[in-house]
């Protein structure tokens, strides 16, 4: 057996090699980092807690569509007691007019496309 | 009674072959029941329409089209195979195959009438939709949910008017002005007019009924007996498009 030298030498450099992701992020610090959201409105709460949107603003959305398209209900009314037209355009991007630093940001962290904007159409000067 | 092996075998295989059966039956019988509880008219306090008086429709104005298409984000596709219309003009002949003869008068014949979907009482596009995308609302208004439409173009084969229109490419291009509170459609799915219900919601009546200057458009309830549509229909002759083939279309026309 005289290949041991090169084979474990081998196999070290294999094992750094597949593993480069990972500590490539521990040495630049930039491992776990969380996506920074930009917030332009003057309002100080979306329609439900932020911990909420955070977690469910897609099944919010969701009931959102089809109570309004199927069920011709148009105003939601938040925990706190607040009314709001449902509507993604009118409503939600009245406030996040900035989908590029918003919506955007969170999403290619996370890798999801949603397909809202093949058809809601993004406010100007946000597109990315 | 003495059951032997033989015998048991065959009572408990006809049980098994009637299980299997029952789902088939059921859902034969239960089309037959949709079928009878469309025939039906029922009580509605709502049901949304449209009156298309003709000759008060002037030759070449396009006011009715430009105000729907340009609220409703319609793009204008020049090639009549992609073409994408939610209300449009056709002949008189064209329009109402069944109506016309060879001395169509009254200056009809070759004349354009207004066409866009009739919202039909009975509408075949909502029976073949696999999806539900296409549905009927209360008030009568055939509605799309963009979201769940496959493509199929089912509806566009049942519909007899050519109401729908398929997007065989990104229509975003083709717009000319995005209006940015609506949305636009994408590649894949059909659309077709919607009676304005995102109008309707806001206590606005239908864009290409307030965008005519002519007065050749009325819209309302046809069940309120003293809605100003009922007036309309009670002083004067109207007709609809093929209506032999028992759709009930809701536009009536005044020829
Ligand atoms: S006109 Fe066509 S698309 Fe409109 S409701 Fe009737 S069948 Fe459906
Ligand atoms: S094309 Fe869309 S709306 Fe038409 S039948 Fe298929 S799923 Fe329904």
């Amino acid at each position: 057996m005289n290949n041991r030298i090169i084979i474990i030498a081998g196999l070290i450099i294999f094992l750094c090699l597949i593993t480069f992701p990972i500590w490539y992020n521990v040495v630049g610090g930039k491992a776990a980092y969380a996506p920074e959201l930009k917030i332009v409105s003057e309002e100080k709460q979306c329609v439900e807690s932020t911990k909420y949107m955070r977690a469910k603003h897609m099944q919010l959305l969701n009931d959102w569509r089809n109570s309004v398209v199927r069920e011709d209900k148009r105003t939601y009314t938040a925990l706190d007691g607040k009314k709001y037209d449902m509507s993604l355009s009118n409503t939600c991007l009245k406030c996040h007019s900035n989908k590029a630093d918003f919506c955007d940001k969170c999403h290619n962290y996370v890798e999801v496309t949603p397909t809202c904007w093949n058809c809601h159409v993004v406010p100007e000067g946000n597109k990315l | 009674m003495k059951i032997d092996r033989r015998g048991f075998l065959k009572i408990g295989g006809l049980g098994i072959l009637g299980v299997a059966v029952k789902p088939v039956i059921d859902v034969v019988s239960k089309v037959k029941l949709a079928e009878a509880s469309a025939k039906k008219r029922v009580l509605v306090e709502k049901r949304l329409a449209m009156v298309v008086n003709l000759k008060n429709c002037k030759e070449g104005c396009t006011d009715c089209i430009n105000a729907c298409h340009g609220v409703h984000n319609v793009p204008d596709i020049a090639n009549p195979k992609d073409e994408i219309k939610w209300i449009w003009t056709e002949s008189y002949e064209k329009a109402f195959p069944d109506q016309e003869h060879r001395f169509i008068g009254g200056g009809m014949k070759g004349s354009p009438a207004i066409l866009l979907c009739n919202h039909c009482d009975n509408p075949s596009c909502v029976r073949v939709c696999p999806t539900k995308a296409t549905f009927k609302r209360e008030d009568g208004i055939v509605m799309m949910d963009y979201h769940r439409c496959i493509g199929c173009r089912f509806c566009m084969a049942a519909c007899p008017y050519g109401s729908r229109s398929f997007n065989w490419r990104d229509p975003r291009p083709f717009i000319k002005k995005i209006n940015p509170n609506f949305p636009t459609r994408t590649k894949g799915v059909v659309e077709k007019c919607n009676f304005c219900e995102e109008r309707l919601a806001k206590g606005l009546i239908p864009a290409c009924v307030e965008s005519c200057k002519n007065k050749a458009l009325a819209f309302g309830n046809v069940e309120e007996p003293n809605s100003e549509i009922r007036g309309i229909l009670r002083s004067n002759y109207t007709i609809r498009r093929k209506p032999g083939l028992g759709t009930g279309p809701q536009i009536y026309y005044i020829v």
